[in-house]
């Protein structure tokens, strides 16, 4: 079960997109996991045969649990333990890319669904619940006599003397699915956690810059004049790629804090984030922002946006950013000083542009301007650093031409 | 006064006279033993546990004190550690609050402050529990604060042997120990068994065995339990009544081996249920016996209230056998 | 494009955008972003809609006319009456 966040603790396996033998690739996306933050695809790092599911459809795990095993192209899925050590299948590293998720497979109901579960989640005591397990009783052959309705150990003895056939658990053991997609108040009580850790163990310090973007809008207005609307780009493009060629220059902002140290990171993902309609946000990664073009840069963020609100995003979007940009739009306010997400060291946040005096050659003209402002935490870098990285920011921004 | 002896033999008596041959024995046997302590010499005690002892042993040996808790606390640590064996009485464990600076801060800590060089072998008895209409600055029960602390020993005898014999083991014991004995106790009586010249201060009992359900318990909430599982019984529910016997430390082997025998537990404790021994042992349970427990724990406590003094409010605080069969059977037999 | 038909395109092209919402509800003169909480890209999402399903061409400079249903009534009418197949 991969970490798709800093606050992720477990997700639930809600489906299999492979079988045992299946042949996977690099990239192959093999399964859907669902967490407070909505469905996610996760991807095999490795090819080879899967050859074994360790997770069962509908299983809640924790991050770390195994969720299959890989063997190498050509060698028999060994049906019985394989003997020898080269032999042993891997234990799939999974992170996430590639399309396809069929909604209706998520949101199937099981074959027989259980009249006598209650609507919540059964209640099973303790030692029930791990004899019954020893035996491979699913609990949902159980019926509970139990205080508040629970199934109690002498209900597991009561099915195995009625000759219960013991078995791994039907799907309507586990907790029926919660469809596929967020859970508000989860996601609030994920943000609540992620950010209350962030201002309890992050010293934050803030940069402001204010931009004059009217090189950046000229161009973009040429650029765009001459193409089709899906052929447009945004201005966020802009504000995207020259975040990425500052951190270049600023690799202490790119990465992580871990373990009392900081940690920079090989690639520039950046984090962007999206507001969900009916609340919350998730801040999913744009791989390798320094190495798109503008247009690429528009399609990939178009994609992200898309996937972000319909459902979809891929594991390694989660996992994967090194720096967070929240930019507040067309309609957002002036300015936005960020929360920082752990384990991240900083965070851009772009206002709105606004039309507002500027001195240009001693001379105060009508510049439209965008407020730029970095939290960074004190512990990986300084202000020295911070006020370098908003200054590159503001030269590339100065030269569209160039991004 | 020996009370009983003329009703019955000489192995029938109230729980005050065990508690008095006790101390009578210790000041027999030993003369380094002493009690100390306010009113326990011409008035003969508050609940008159040591009636006729100052005639006795005279005034060196039972001594009266100024209402002076922490002095007189502090002087039997003193004397503890100067070689004797003091048994110090505090008239309530509602006054023991009065001491607790000397009994938290010295006598259970001098010992662990000193590396062991210094063994503080005090014993301190007290008064503790409701249901006689003392009202609320005589009835509390505080032996769940005292066994908070690490260093003493915490005893509530819940039976008439236990309160003839706790006391000899606990003046041999080089720890401070506290003896919490239950105003409503002092009036019971039963026979003593011939044989039985000594219990430890280390284990919990089971005074009733069963299969259905573990009820542990202590002090006066003991016969409560006892009487409870009778009715259990009738219902065709086997309680097993575990006397807790010693507050601190636990007795985890027995309370662990009974319910997981039986894998259902009802605490009863007399005192609040927030923080009490009570939560302490349901926390033990949970962290250690969780995947053996086939039904949520329960607890009977003391209603969270200063305890009145209006008998019937008086009752109603307190922990009822009728509220003890009830949390059982919704275990057992839940609808 | 008659009135109704554009106001049927848009409000379609904007439930796809925000699901939750009834544009068809919102106010003639309200700026659509506002009435609808969307952002720049859902507005361009939009643009490209309307741009693919009535076939105009909306130059960047003509956004700020399409922040309205009235708006976009007017400059969707006033472009199609010069395309073939126009009534």
């Amino acid at each position: 079960m991969p970490s798709l966040g800093a606050d992720m603790e477990s997700g639930k396996l809600v489906h299999w997109l492979v079988k045992p033998g299946s042949v996977v690739r690099k990239g192959d996306v093999v399964a859907v996991v669902e967490t407070h933050k909505g469905a996610f695809e996760i991807e095999v790092f490795e090819e080879g045969v899967i050859s074994e599911l360790c997770a069962k459809e509908g299983e809640e795990l924790p991050v770390g649990a195994p969720l299959a095993r890989l063997a190498k192209l050509g060698e028999a899925p060994p049906a019985a333990p394989p003997k020898a050590p080269e032999a042993a299948p891997k234990v799939i590293q999974v992170s996430a890319p590639a399309p396809v998720v069929e909604t209706e497979r998520a949101t199937e109901t099981p074959a027989s669904p259980s009249v006598t579960q209650p609507a919540s989640r059964l209640r099973v005591t303790p030692v029930a619940r791990r004899r019954a397990g020893e035996l491979g009783i699913g609990l949902d052959a159980l019926k509970g006599t139990g205080i508040d309705g629970s199934v109690t150990l002498a209900d597991v003895h009561l099915a195995i003397a009625k000759g219960v056939s013991s078995k791994a658990p039907s799907p309507a053991a586990v907790p029926t699915a919660r469809r596929k997609g967020f859970d508000p108040d989860e996601m609030r009580q994920a943000i609540a956690a992620a950010m209350s850790r962030s201002k309890r163990e992050i010293p934050h310090y803030y940069l402001t810059s204010t931009i004059d973007m009217s090189r950046s809008l000229a161009w973009l207005e040429t650029f765009n004049k001459q193409h089709k609307p899906e052929e447009r780009l945004l201005p966020a493009v802009l504000l995207l790629k020259a975040t990425a060629l500052a951190l270049r220059k600023n690799p202490q902002l790119n990465g992580f804090w871990e373990n009392g140290r900081f940690r920079p990171s090989d690639g520039i993902h950046i984090g962007w984030a999206i507001s969900l309609r009916g609340g919350g946000l998730i801040a999913p990664a744009i791989h390798e922002v320094d190495n798109h073009s503008l247009p690429s840069l528009m399609g990939a963020l178009h994609d992200l946006v898309g996937r972000a609100r319909r459902g979809g995003i891929r594991g390694s979007e989660m996992m994967d950013p090194t720096f967070t940009i929240t930019s507040l739009g067309d309609r957002g306010a002036e300015s936005a000083l960020g929360v920082i997400y752990p384990p991240q060291v900083a965070i851009l946040g772009f206002g709105r542009v606004f039309k507002r005096p500027w001195v240009v050659d001693e001379q105060v003209t009508a510049r439209p301007l965008l407020t730029a402002s970095l939290a960074a935490d004190h512990r990986a870098s300084d202000g020295h650093v911070g006020g370098l990285f908003l200054a590159a920011v503001d030269r590339f921004l100065q030269e569209p031409e160039t991004l | 006064m020996n009370e009983q002896a003329a009703k019955a033999g000489a192995n029938r008596m109230t729980y005050r006279e065990a508690c008095r041959q006790a101390i009578r024995e210790a000041l027999t046997n030993d003369p380094r033993t002493f009690l100390m302590g306010e009113d326990v010499g011409l008035y003969g005690g508050c609940y008159a546990v040591s009636k006729g002892l100052l005639d006795e042993f005279g005034p060196q040996r039972v001594r009266d004190t100024p209402l002076a808790e922490a002095t007189f606390v502090g002087a039997g640590i003193g004397a503890a550690m100067a070689g004797l064996r003091p048994i110090v009485e505090i008239m309530t464990c509602n006054f023991s609050l009065l001491a607790l600076d000397q009994i938290m801060n010295n006598a259970a800590t001098i010992p662990h402050m000193s590396g062991g060089q210094f063994a503080v072998p005090l014993v301190i008895r007290m008064a503790t529990g409701a249901g006689r209409q003392l009202a609320a600055q005589h009835s509390h029960s505080l032996e769940g604060w005292f066994a908070h602390i690490p260093g003493l020993k915490v005893l509530a005898p819940g039976t008439i042997e236990d309160a003839r014999f706790m006391l000899k083991a606990a003046l041999t014991d080089p720890n401070p120990v506290m003896i919490f004995e239950h105003i409503v106790l002092y009036n019971a009586e039963g026979e003593l068994d011939p044989d039985v010249i000594h219990v430890d201060i280390a284990n919990a009992r089971i005074r009733r065995s069963g299969r259905d359900v573990s009820i542990l318990t202590y002090g006066n909430s003991l016969p409560k339990c006892l009487a409870a599982a009778e009715t259990l019984a009738a219902d065709g529910i086997e309680a097993e009544v575990v006397d807790l016997r010693v507050l601190r430390p636990l007795d985890n082997a027995t309370i662990f081996e009974s319910v997981a025998r039986t894998r259902r537990c009802v605490i009863v404790d007399e005192g609040w249920k927030s923080g009490s021994i009570s939560a302490e042992i349901a926390a033990r349970l949970s962290e250690d016996l969780f995947f053996e427990l086939d039904a949520p724990i329960r607890r009977i406590c003391s209603r969270e209230v200063p305890i009145p003094y209006a008998a019937h409010m008086e009752e109603a605080a307190l922990p009822q056998t009728r509220q003890i069969v009830d949390a059982a059977r919704s275990l057992v037999k839940p609808q | 494009m008659t009135e109704a038909e554009i106001r049927r395109l848009a409000c379609e092209i904007l439930s796809d955008i925000a699901p939750d919402t009834d544009p068809a509800t919102l106010a003639g003169d309200k700026d659509i972003r506002e009435g609808l909480d969307i952002d720049s890209m859902d507005f361009l999402n939009f643009i490209i809609g309307l741009n693919k399903r009535a076939g105009v061409a909306i130059p960047e400079e003509d956004y700020p006319k399409l922040f309205t249903m009235d708006g976009v009534v007017a400059h969707l009418i006033r472009e199609t009456q010069d395309l073939p197949g126009a009534q």
